[in-house]
């Protein structure tokens, strides 16, 4: 038989209802290989094989009577973040430690609602605060792809780690994730695989810890353009419980791939090309230009002035946020407690010992900038500067750009415990210098694996677009796809 | 703007959390590599220009103004530390 957990979601699909196999076949496949990879790569930090049985017949009953859901009978992986009734969910935080909630996320309900199955919750950036998984209570993911004749471990990016190595190393078909800075895209770059962070409002943040809600948005992390094509038209939904949750009829996404790009203007930002970026990404960069080019696609050359100051205005407005939604972490209603001489020392003692470096670093950052007398001068300008970034995204559209194609990262997976990353913290942010602009923008982005630098580590490409125009991303991330070919990492775990 | 490790334990106690003579320190210089990057923003011209409130164009969803959820406190605080009777229980508050 054929390597059940190489297939994509949508042959899956296709072969689950031709009854060519069950899901329970599929699903035990996949806990075939978390379980020989996932002590080499600690990509989930719960796996929930009884449930994912469980669940897996009662679709292969729905897939026999013909009441097959979009989703029947496919196993994904569930980031932290997203609240599954009775089973770990802690945001790979201490201070979650232990926490069970009694609810679901909309998002996975909505998954859960058309029929996938759950293999279990993968790891992640505590609380998403990071870039390379490395903040993680639950320990470093360890990507799975290595540099030729290399055995250094690498970091799969963040804070959607787990998410992109379990995807890429088919320890399940696809994942959920969440991107406020890049979380989603930079992860999928990293890995070789496809993640797309929709328009703010596509998807109900409902059920999903918070770190910064004006940018906080979930999507999809899948091995192929079709594969997030699918996943995000399940997890989208207006939702009474998210009031900027959006209702707007969810398109088939679907539809959009295939569709020529002859006559789309594709935008090319002069910002976007930055001191120090690697010419392994000016030349993919080129690369992804010409494939358009050829699929005859209209380049423009166009100027987005205030992208240089995306990321700094980031610093201050996803601290502030986060500084706030943190707040109800005090041992007193889940998770940790550390006893103390008082209830403020309670607190006091519960949050330092829960909340790991990075995520105290952002809490401080986000009150010191909120205190009195600093609101002004940082969170009301950072507002205002965020304001004259999506102008610029506005003027772009209004002169006839239909998306605009970038690099996904400035640079291709970087070592585990990097000293240059770790010996000042904005280096690390600088992953996110062309992933950021799309949320504080609240714009879809997507990223497409397009091909690899000298030591064969993946590299992607980023395509923005509209505001609810997820479609001409599809669309035109599958001629990149097609032009690209995709990216596997070989097995040297198993 | 800059700060000290006089602002920062200042401001770490606003946060509730507690740190150390040292963690303060390893704290400050951090922050300052942070708000030194942040600084960039003066040089915007951000007069005449309104903050961003919302980047979705929507008016704001309204509902009646009723209890439409509830009644499951043991839902509520099966996850707690400390809890008794359906109260989070917490140290002695009052003298």
């Amino acid at each position: 038989m054929t390597d059940l957990t190489k297939l994509s979601i949508a042959d899956a699909r296709e072969k689950l209802a031709n009854k060519d196999f069950t899901s329970l076949e599929l699903t035990e496949a996949f806990l075939d290989n978390i379980e020989a990879a996932n002590g080499a790569l600690n990509a989930y930090v719960a796996v929930t094989g009884d449930q994912a049985r469980e669940m897996a017949k009662a679709s292969d009953e729905k897939l026999a009577k013909g009441e097959a859901g979009a989703l029947e009978g496919i196993p994904l992986g569930i980031k932290d973040l997203f609240a599954t009734k009775g089973v770990h969910t802690q945001a790979c935080s201490h201070i979650l430690d232990g926490f069970k909630p009694a609810y679901e996320s909309t998002v996975t309900a909505n998954l859960w609602a058309d029929g996938a199955v759950m293999l279990g919750k993968l790891n992640m950036d505590e609380f998403a605060m990071g870039s390379s998984n490395e903040t993680s209570h639950y320990g470093n993911v360890i990507n799975p792809f290595r540099k030729a004749g290399s055995n250094q471990d690498l970091v799969p990016g963040g804070s959607s780690g787990g998410s992109a190595a379990a995807v890429a190393a088919r320890l399940c078909m696809g994942a959920t994730a969440t991107d406020t800075g890049g979380s989603i895209r930079q992860p999928a770059a990293f890995t070789g695989t496809v993640g797309i962070k929709p328009t703010y409002g596509r998807c109900s943040r409902w059920g999903t810890i918070a770190f910064a809600s004006s940018l906080d948005q979930a999507g999809p992390i899948t091995q192929t353009i079709r594969d997030s094509a699918i996943m995000l038209k399940s997890m989208a939904s207006v939702d009474a419980k998210d009031t900027t949750s959006v209702d707007m009829p969810v398109p088939d996404y679907e539809k959009a791939i295939g569709k020529s790009v002859k006559g789309l203007k594709i935008g090319i930002p002069a910002e976007y090309r930055i001191d120090g970026m690697p010419s392994e990404i000016e030349e993919l960069w080129q690369k992804g230009i010409q494939w358009l080019k050829d699929a005859g696609a209209e380049i423009v050359d166009i100027t987005l002035p205030h992208t240089k100051y995306a990321l700094p205005a980031y610093y201050i407005v996803a601290p502030a946020e986060a500084s706030s939604n943190l707040a109800r972490y005090d041992g007193v209603r889940y998770g940790l407690r550390v006893p103390g001489t008082d209830i403020a020392d309670m607190y006091e003692s519960t949050r330092a010992a829960g909340f790991g470096s990075e995520v105290q670093r952002r809490i401080l950052i986000g009150t010191y900038v909120l205190s009195a007398g600093y609101y002004d001068a940082y969170y009301l300008k950072a507002q205002k500067v965020r304001s004259l970034i999506k102008r610029d995204f506005d003027l772009a559209w209004a002169n006839g750009v239909d998306a605009i194609l970038t690099p996904a990262t400035p640079s291709a997976a970087f070592g585990i415990a990097d000293q240059d990353m770790h010996s000042d913290p904005v280096k690390m942010y600088m992953q996110d210098v062309f992933t950021v602009t799309v949320n504080m923008a609240g714009l879809p982005g997507i990223s497409v694996p397009a091909g690899c630098d000298k030591n064969g580590l993946p590299l992607g490409l980023q395509l923005i677009g509209k505001p609810f125009d997820e479609e001409t991303l599809f669309q035109i991330g599958s001629v990149i796809e097609e032009a690209a070919g995709h990216f596997s990492p070989d097995a040297w775990w198993a | 703007m800059s700060v000290d490790t006089d602002t920062v334990k200042r401001v770490a106690h606003l946060a509730r959390i507690k740190v150390s003579d040292g963690d303060a320190e390893r704290m400050t210089g951090e922050l300052n590599a942070i708000l030194g990057f942040v600084e960039q923003l003066d040089e915007v011209n951000i007069d005449g220009v309104e903050p961003l409130t919302s980047v979705v164009e929507q008016t704001m969803k309204k509902r009646a103004d009723g209890v439409t959820d509830g009644g499951y406190a043991l839902d509520v605080t099966a996850n707690a530390p400390m809890s008794e009777d359906n109260f989070f229980m917490v140290p002695k508050v009052v003298e």
